[in-house]
């Protein structure tokens, strides 16, 4: 039996005291523990900034890499052995910024990793410049006349065809555990972009912000309709919508591979005799 | 009698001359010929230029000759720029109807190849195959030898391809017969079946699928496309996984990814695509990931010359990266290199949990070899201190003594694998105190106390009474080895000294080697001479004389034998 005891890491944490990336720690670990997954079953992905320490902050497997580089590292881990259950996490600067080609084509690809975004609107890490989707005008020390005019993640990703689309909040817990449980669930790539408060660098998009304006969707919408999806997408402002947003069933891209019809990559014996056919060819 | 036949293809690109070209190595190969190809291409897809040169020689032969016994011109812009090249009694063959030119010379030979193609094979884009047909009749090759070609070339598009091809051929070989015209074809040794004549890419591919490579990530890029193509076919049927990517900076940090999991991984990538992956490099020294890592330079800056030559990136493979960490750097001779080295490649970077890079170049990556049949039950897979544990302890960057830590890998056992690229303590979590910092930064260069006695040495040739050695690396071996036989044979014998391995250096093997004649004469594809630097820096040793070649294309034995007498003084 899987506890949270499990999740407990003993490794220091450097987050400001606040942050909104400790709801989002306590909804992985919930979402894990209700899996029924051991930490030794599961891989974590992430890049750099505040976000992507998380790893650290619990337990499993961890490759903390580079910048804006954790799908593509994700993917390769994933095909290597599609027995692990591969979970990405990045902040709004590494997954919309640095990163984002890798986005585009991952979504398009559908490869069965569920990616998480801690979107707070601002860089953390590097104390407080502006980000991909920060507010029109936000001012920063690296944007003095105000930043320019933020990306729609969720469009984007809806642009690439991707199979599952959720957005949750760092403060509603249990809520955000469901949406991560039915990211790791779904049967190909699942992006979750979570609000997150910045308590330290962010005076506009606060925790008493986001309460005013979000709301969950309920059972009357439809998460297969991406016309429904598109305008969801696109609803920021007085209301923000929160909840699963779009999800369709489409090939898996290592299911594709003949490659993997057998046994992962990882458990296939290394022959080199198995090649002699092809010498034939010459 | 000679004991070589050189024939050049030349013609627009989309004319098919590196088709015939195939079909005329294959066939000289089969007849018990070493052959040696290359091809010269521009950065387009229609027009322009392209030759196909095929050398054929009764002895090992990893060179081009500028003199050619058949000149095969598809247009008449070959004619113009090749005629030239042509032996004495050599022919160049040309069809009349297309290339409106009449000759008032006894070197050429009208073959009206496209009314041949209409006429007997009824396709007219059965032109080249009655070119081919019509260039081995002139050498009096055995027809059923370019039959048993064609069907092997053509037989995945089913029989009746086939035949149409060998009726193209034999239009081409018997008006070739009747003309009355006539070139000597040395005597080859009954067929070497053994024998495989591929690219340096081809080789370099069967030896990643030996070495057990199971994943490679890529983003097309010339010349290394072929490398991608070749493992995306075959891989379908040995258990190899091609992933073109959205970009080089994907298909490293892949790579990695699936090194990291447990796979032997690869990418393959030029200069430009190679400095998009140079950060990722950096990530797998850092979290100690193995990677095989492709680089096919050709001429730069920038996009330089895309379809040509050059070998100006060995400080660049040698340096890439920010920060240190250990790596090996093998630059392959030939294809039966190629073949081992990357085989050598994918266990050191395992041993040592480190990349490794081949650097290759157009000139190797894209010509073809003649070489025996790889052995593969000599492939021997050393895949260092993996471990399969559930230790709740278990630290994957643990210090030891050789720097090597034992390397379990994720969801393999209920340990956990735990790594990053912020500096990190023994378990894989970040950290900042210096302590930590220096056991983690001696650790991982500690490493190459031990690379250093797996390091493959400088080949070096000593000639009785040599002044001079020449010294070389990569791809330019053949040319260089080849030169010193024709100086031999000139009454000037030299040495000849060949790294294969740049990284880590073979300095005490360079230096010695060095000591062995009065002169020391590098000869390399770039500008600045990085050889010389390397040289230098390494052993204190100062070279004599540089043969640099930067216009991006490659050296043949009879250029450095000349601008040897040339450029350098005292000869």
């Amino acid at each position: 039996m899987v506890t949270l005891q499990d999740y407990e890491s003993k490794v220091p944490n450097a987050w400001c005291p606040g942050c909104g990336n400790f709801g989002i720690l306590r909804a992985v670990k919930k979402a894990l523990v209700e899996l029924e997954l051991e930490p030794w079953q599961v891989l974590f992905v992430s890049g750099i900034g505040q976000a992507p320490k998380l790893p650290h902050y619990t337990r499993g497997n961890v490759f903390n890499g580079l910048h804006g580089r954790t799908l593509p590292a994700a993917t390769g881990a994933k095909v290597a052995n599609r027995d692990l259950v591969v979970i990405g996490i990045d902040g709004d600067g590494g997954a919309y910024g640095e990163g984002v080609q890798h986005l585009l084509a991952t979504a398009r690809r559908n490869v069965n990793l569920t990616y998480l975004v801690h979107n707070n609107q601002v860089y953390g890490l590097t104390k407080g410049q502006a980000s991909p989707t920060s507010e029109l005008g936000f001012i920063t020390k690296t944007t003095p006349l105000g930043a320019i005019q933020p990306l729609n993640p969720l469009m984007l990703a809806l642009a690439s065809d991707l199979s599952f689309l959720a957005r949750g909040f760092a403060a509603e817990i249990d809520h955000l555990a469901g949406l991560i449980k039915a990211g790791i669930q779904h049967h190909g790539f699942a992006l979750v972009d979570i609000l997150q408060p910045c308590v330290s660098f962010n005076r506009v998009n606060t925790f008493a912000w986001y309460k005013q304006r979000v709301y969950k969707l309920d059972e009357s919408y439809n998460p297969a309709d991406k016309a429904a999806a598109l305008l969801k997408a696109q609803e920021w402002g007085d209301k923000i919508p929160i909840g699963v947003i779009y999800k369709q069933e489409r090939a898996v891209y290592e299911e594709t591979l003949p490659q993997l019809k057998d046994l992962p990559l990882l458990k296939q014996p290394i022959e080199p005799t198995k090649i002699e056919k092809l010498m034939d060819e010459f | 009698m000679a004991s070589e036949f050189n024939i050049m293809v030349g013609g627009e690109a989309g004319q098919g001359v590196q088709s015939v070209g195939a079909i005329l190595a294959g066939s000289l190969g089969r007849a018990g010929f070493y052959v040696f190809a290359d091809q010269d291409y521009e950065s387009r897809v229609r027009g322009g230029h392209n030759f196909f040169r095929v050398r054929a020689k009764t002895d090992n032969v990893q060179s081009i000759s500028p003199a050619i016994d058949l000149l095969l011109a598809l247009n008449k812009e070959t004619i113009d720029l090749h005629e030239k090249e042509l032996k004495s009694g050599g022919i160049a063959v040309y069809d009349a109807e297309e290339t409106k030119f009449s000759p008032d010379k006894g070197i050429f030979l009208h073959i009206p190849l496209l009314k041949l193609a209409v006429e007997k094979a009824g396709n007219k884009l059965m032109v080249n195959t009655v070119a081919a047909g019509a260039a081995l009749g002139l050498a009096g090759l055995d027809f059923e030898i370019l039959s048993a070609v064609l069907a092997k070339e053509y037989g995945r598009h089913g029989e009746q391809t086939v035949k149409d091809n060998v009726t193209a051929a034999r239009a081409g070989y018997d008006f070739a017969l009747s003309s009355g015209r006539k070139l000597t074809l040395p005597r080859a040794q009954p067929a070497q079946n053994s024998n495989l004549i591929l690219s340096g890419n081809e080789a370099l591919c069967l030896g990643a699928m030996a070495a057990g490579c199971k994943f490679v990530a890529g983003y097309p890029m010339t010349p290394s496309s072929a490398i991608l193509e070749y493992i995306a076919d075959k891989g379908r049927e040995y258990g190899t996984v091609m992933i073109h990517v959205e970009d080089e900076i994907a298909a490293m940090n892949m790579a990695v990814g699936a090194g990291y999991a447990g796979v032997r991984s690869m990418v393959a990538t030029s200069g430009g695509g190679f400095a998009l992956m140079v950060e990722g490099l950096a990530l797998a020294g850092m979290t100690e990931t193995p990677v095989v890592v492709v680089l096919g330079q050709r001429p730069g800056p920038a996009t330089g010359l895309p379809t040509r030559t050059e070998q100006a990136e060995l400080f660049f493979a040698l340096h890439a990266g920010h920060g240190e960490f250990p790596r090996a750097v093998f630059a392959p001779a030939d294809a039966a290199d190629a073949f081992n080295a990357t085989v050598k490649a994918f266990n050191l970077a395992e041993k040592y949990q480190t990349p490794v890079l081949i650097l290759t170049d157009n000139h190797l990556a894209t010509s073809y070899y003649t070489v025996d049949r790889f052995d593969l039950s000599r492939v021997k897979i050393d895949r260092g201190n993996l471990v399969y544990t559930d230790d709740p302890n278990y630290k994957r960057h643990l210090v030891t003594d050789s720097g090597i830590s034992p390397r379990a890998l994720p969801g393999q056992g209920r340990a956990l694998v735990v790594t990053d690229s912020d500096e990190h303590d023994e378990a894989g979590h970040m950290i900042e105190d210096a302590a930590t910092r220096k056991a983690q930064v001696g650790k991982r260069l500690r490493k190459l106390n031990e690379l250093k006695h797996e390091i493959t040495e400088p080949e070096f040739h000593k000639a009785d009474g040599a002044g001079v050695t020449l010294v070389g690396w990569g791809s330019t071996y053949g040319a260089i080895f080849e030169a010193a036989a024709l100086l031999k044979e000139d009454g000037k014998p030299v040495n000849t000294l060949h790294f294969c391995q740049l990284w880590p250096f073979p300095a005490e093997a360079a230096a010695a080697a060095l000591g062995q004649a009065a002169k020391n004469i590098v000869v390399e594809g770039n500008a600045t001479s990085q050889l010389s630097a390397l040289i230098k820096r390494e052993t204190g040793k100062q070279v004599n004389n540089a043969i640099l070649k930067f216009d991006g294309r490659p050296f043949s034995p009879e250029e450095i034998v000349e601008r040897l007498r040339k450029e350098v003084e005292a000869w």
